[in-house]
């Protein structure tokens, strides 16, 4: 066990953990926020990726050792009340199915948009491609991203 | 899967009521109505007019339906409240949407899958609704003194022509006290204003904010994690284990060995195992326990060959369950034996005979004959199996993703040796389903965890654990044979298939009644892998064989694919052949005109394109696709689907596209890639890094979604898009590449080499 203090959605945190524990667990057991998602443990689907000092992450598999004085960003701290454009996006064309893999498309998508705010659909596959949606719902995370581009870059 | 139901007391009072039609049920839920309106208290607590068990009003106008069925992502949340307020006139935006607890009797079958809410919910739902509208009417006019008749109701408001004007929550506690009426009008589908006006999904705020909806995110305080050490491979059983070392880990309450069901249990037709016999490791959290599973040092030994007594659908009944390690490649060997005949252990029994096939096949100028073959596949539901369970001296809570929580009950009570109404069933939004979570066993392992522990706590499954331990779409073959005559017609048809452990066969399902002479056999070779509805079960293999083997009939033939199907279809409507044919071809007809038309078919422009179709009937309902395929760095990439379908009235026409969308991506990815393959009974892919998920770069640019316009009253969308996608992927890989692909999955070693 080691003690570690988290830099999570503007907040710090304190927590009492195994050093390998990763990330996603920490955030999922230990601080009971659920929003990012368990898919793999493995880094291959994308479904518990957040924000590490803005860069999309897969929490899974990134011990909480590791994370020093980075700061984290998960769902929760995109826009608690779904304000951020990704998330408005998301609403306005109806992404979710089962709605599992979205926190984590959401936060892939939104980390693309702050490094490269006019995306191309080949810099948005290359982006998008290691989250998996088994419900298929690509077509719609692709017109989403591309609506909250635009209204991101109106703004 | 809509003929499975369980034989409880309370199961008994919904078929009946079902039986007996929209109002029969009715009163079903009103008897529970009642009862709650006895219960003033409760109503002064809640603020809340109880006037069915769907719908509550409040005086500030709010109107709350309750969705009876377990959402997966078919967007039931939203669809089945539209069709509660379309019939009650109320607007839209002041309904709120909740999911129900479990209760058969207040709701009926609880149950998502078999692509049924919509239809099951269809009629009574649109009774609900009117019903209470029509109480509210009644409450208004005995309040203001004038005729029921004259009195109309628009976006929850009552108005009548002398000026009066009512909300509905003003009317609400009178209208509980008004008698029930018995034969309310419904309206008639072009006066719709919310039935087939695209709503947005009422849980998508929740979604894209990472609300704790799943069953993964539940939590209550003092809940342990508890995780499940299966056997390595199916055909195994634990001989015993040493779990000192795990025990002594951090975190760690407590590893046992348990098992599922005690003997002589029957097994009811979803109470699929895997093993009955496991370890449970339980503590403080995931990764602890994730960690103190590795440390467990356990030896696993043969099953042998078992027998269990099984019931439900078939009636009672001994099944043997042979012992052997299943090796893929062995499996293909054995398929393709029993398939020749060279294993005369158990014949193929026959299904349906048409006419005189043996004569048509000897008379025949050309017979085509193909043999199509498919894996096992993963569900790969994105969020693995979990369940909450919280079990005590004389009662339980269990919680989670489950598609068909009323089959779970009666196995549950019997387990937990609980009278049925002790155990409460809480049902979570799921991370996906595709019928992998109308088998419980993940919810009973929870219950024995908890029970043994006297502890709240949720077990999970890890990546590995769901893809090793499946109940997966069993592995199909089948051979399509076709006699043509002399001037190229076609004279007999006859299929013959089977899998492993059970066959994939459809008899009465086209092309079965479109030709003379026909015959439709299968055969089923027993497995100790379990294996269950995945998808369109059987199907999703038969829509792929059938229709890329009539591609080929087509073309030997000279016709076009859509002409050749549309001819067929035109004799079995005209003169159908035999009886008991599922489907209705004009409808079947009528998806592949609409496909001609929307795709552009044959049309000068689209001559270049390699593009593949096929249509399929399931669940219902009728759909098909026509698939343009280009090579793309080497390799086959769908670029665009035109999809056409006929399901009916379509509720939420946007999420029905979804819906659509993600059954062609859904298609391509399994048949490009999908395959669960076993090696000494041990399955070889156990996450993503081996079984390959269609990803976001691989799907097509553009599908293009089209309804049959019509009134009838809807059938299934969640399934029947599906199937189609296989076949039409097969014909178009044809046309890209001048190869058959008859082997799943198609981008697979087997087709490669
Ligand atoms: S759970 Fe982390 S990538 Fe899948
Ligand atoms: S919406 Fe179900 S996995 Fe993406």
């Amino acid at each position: 066990m080691a003690k570690y203090s988290l830099k999570i959605n503007g907040k710090t945190q304190q927590i009492d953990v195994d050093p390998s524990t990763p990330i996603l667990w920490v955030l999922r057991d230990h601080l009971k926020m659920t929003g990012t998602k368990f898919g793999c443990g493995m880094a291959m689907c994308g479904a518990c990726t957040i924000h590490l000092d803005g860069n999309a992450t897969r929490s899974c598999v990134l011990p909480v050792s590791a994370i020093g004085k980075s700061a984290i960003t998960t769902i929760e701290g995109l826009s608690e009340t779904g304000k951020h454009p990704v998330q408005q996006a998301w609403l306005e064309h109806d992404v979710a199915q089962c709605g599992y893999c979205q926190s984590g498309q959401i936060m892939s998508a939104s980390a693309l948009l702050k490094s490269n705010p006019k995306p191309t659909d080949e810099d948005i596959d290359n982006a998008m491609s290691g989250n998996i949606c088994r419900c298929g719902t690509y077509l719609r995370i692709k017109e989403a991203i591309k609506t909250a581009a635009k209204t991101s870059n109106a703004k | 899967m809509k003929n499975l139901q369980s034989h409880s007391r309370r199961d008994f009072l919904r078929s009946s009521a079902l039986a007996g039609g929209g109002l029969m049920l009715s009163f079903s839920w009103f008897a529970e109505a009642k009862a709650a309106e006895k219960k003033p208290t409760l109503n002064n607590v809640e603020q809340w007019n109880e006037l069915t068990a769907y719908i509550k009003i409040t005086p500030d106008n709010t109107v709350k339906i309750l969705c009876p069925n377990p959402e997966f992502g078919q967007n039931v949340m939203t669809s089945l409240p539209m069709i509660v307020a379309e019939e009650l006139d109320v607007d839209w935006k002041n309904v709120v949407v909740e999911m129900s607890t479990h209760d058969n009797v207040k709701y009926g079958a609880q149950f998502t899958g078999g692509s049924n809410s919509v239809r099951m919910y269809w009629n009574p739902l649109r009774n609900a609704g009117a019903t209470a509208r029509e109480m509210l009417v009644e409450a208004a006019a005995q309040s203001w003194g004038v005729p029921a008749s004259e009195i109309t109701t628009k976006g929850g408001i009552l108005a009548h022509s002398s000026g009066k004007s009512a909300k509905y929550g003003e009317m609400a506690s009178k209208a509980s006290s008004i008698p029930i009426p018995k034969n309310v009008k419904l309206k008639s589908p072009k006066d719709f204003s919310i039935v087939r006006n695209s709503k947005k999904n009422t849980e998508g705020l929740k979604v894209v904010t990472g609300k704790p909806l799943f069953g993964m995110d539940y939590h209550v305080d003092g809940m342990l994690i508890a995780m499940i050490q299966h056997p390595p491979a199916f055909g195994m059983k634990l001989k015993s284990f040493d779990a000192s070392q795990a025990l002594k880990m951090p975190g760690i309450k407590d590893i046992f060995s348990f098992k599922l069901y005690d003997d002589g249990f029957e097994q009811g037709g979803f109470d699929t195992r895997t093993s009955n016999e496991m370890i449970a490791i339980v503590g403080k959290s995931t990764w602890e326990v994730m960690n103190a599973r590795k440390k467990i040092k356990a030896q696993w030994e043969l099953t042998g060959d078992i027998k269990e007594t099984m019931i439900g659908r078939g009636g009672k009944r001994e099944v043997n369950i042979p012992g052997r390690l299943e090796t893929t490649s062995d499996q293909l060997a054995l398929m393709a034996d029993y398939a020749n005949g060279r294993n005369s252990a158990k014949p193929a029994q026959q299904y349906r005979k048409d006419g005189d096939p043996e004569t048509a096949f000897k008379n025949a100028a050309t017979v085509i004959e193909r043999t199509y073959n498919a894996p096992f596949l993963a569900h790969n539901c994105m969020e693995p199996m979990n369940f909450f369970a919280h079990v005590s001296e004389d009662k339980a809570l269990v919680a989670g993703p489950l598609q068909a929580p009323g089959w779970m009950e009666p196995t549950l009570a019997k387990i937990l040796n609980l009278p049925a109404d002790k155990i409460e069933i809480q049902m979570t939004r799921m991370g996906g389903g595709f019928g992998r979570r109308a088998y419980g066993q993940y919810v009973y392992e929870a219950a024995r965890i908890s029970q043994k522990l006297k502890a709240p706590i949720k077990l999970i499954y890890t990546r590995e654990d769901d893809m090793t331990y499946g109940i997966y779409r069993p592995m199909y073959t089948a051979t399509y044979r076709a006699a043509l005559d002399a001037n190229k017609n076609l004279i007999g048809f006859h299929i013959k298939g089977g899998g492993i452990p059970e066959n994939p066969i459809h008899a009465n399902r086209f092309p079965a009644g479109a030709i003379d002479n026909y015959l439709a056999e299968g055969w089923e070779i027993p497995s100790n892998i379990t294996i269950g509805a995945f998808r369109a079960p059987r199907s999703n293999f038969n829509a792929a064989a059938e229709q890329s083997f009539l591609d080929e009939v087509a073309e030997a033939m000279g016709k076009d694919p859509i002409e050749f199907r549309l001819d067929l279809l035109k004799r079995a409507k005209e003169n159908p052949v035999g009886k008991n044919n599922e489907y209705d071809a004009d409808r079947y007809a009528g998806v592949l005109e609409l496909l001609k038309e929307k795709s552009g078919w044959g049309k000068p422009e689209n001559s270049g394109k390699k593009r593949g179709v096929a249509a399929y009937f399931c669940h219902a309902s009728y759909a098909g696709h026509v698939v343009d395929m280009v090579m793309r760095d080497g390799q086959p990439y769908v670029e665009h689907v035109t999809s056409a379908i006929d399901c009916g009235v379509v509720v939420n026409p946007d999420a029905a596209i979804n819906m659509i969308q993600g059954a062609v991506v859904d298609g391509i990815g399994n048949s490009f890639y999908g395959a669960l393959t076993h090696k000494n009974g041990m399955a070889e892919q156990s996450n993503f890094h081996n079984y390959r998920m269609i990803r976001h770069n691989e799907a097509p640019k553009k599908i293009d979604v089209h309804f049959v316009q019509n009134d009838i009253d809807p059938t299934g969308l969640g399934e029947p898009p599906f199937p189609p996608v296989f076949g039409a992927v097969a014909n178009a890989l044809y046309k890209s590449t001048g190869k058959r692909y008859y082997n799943q999955p198609f981008l697979g070693e087997k087709n490669n080499s």
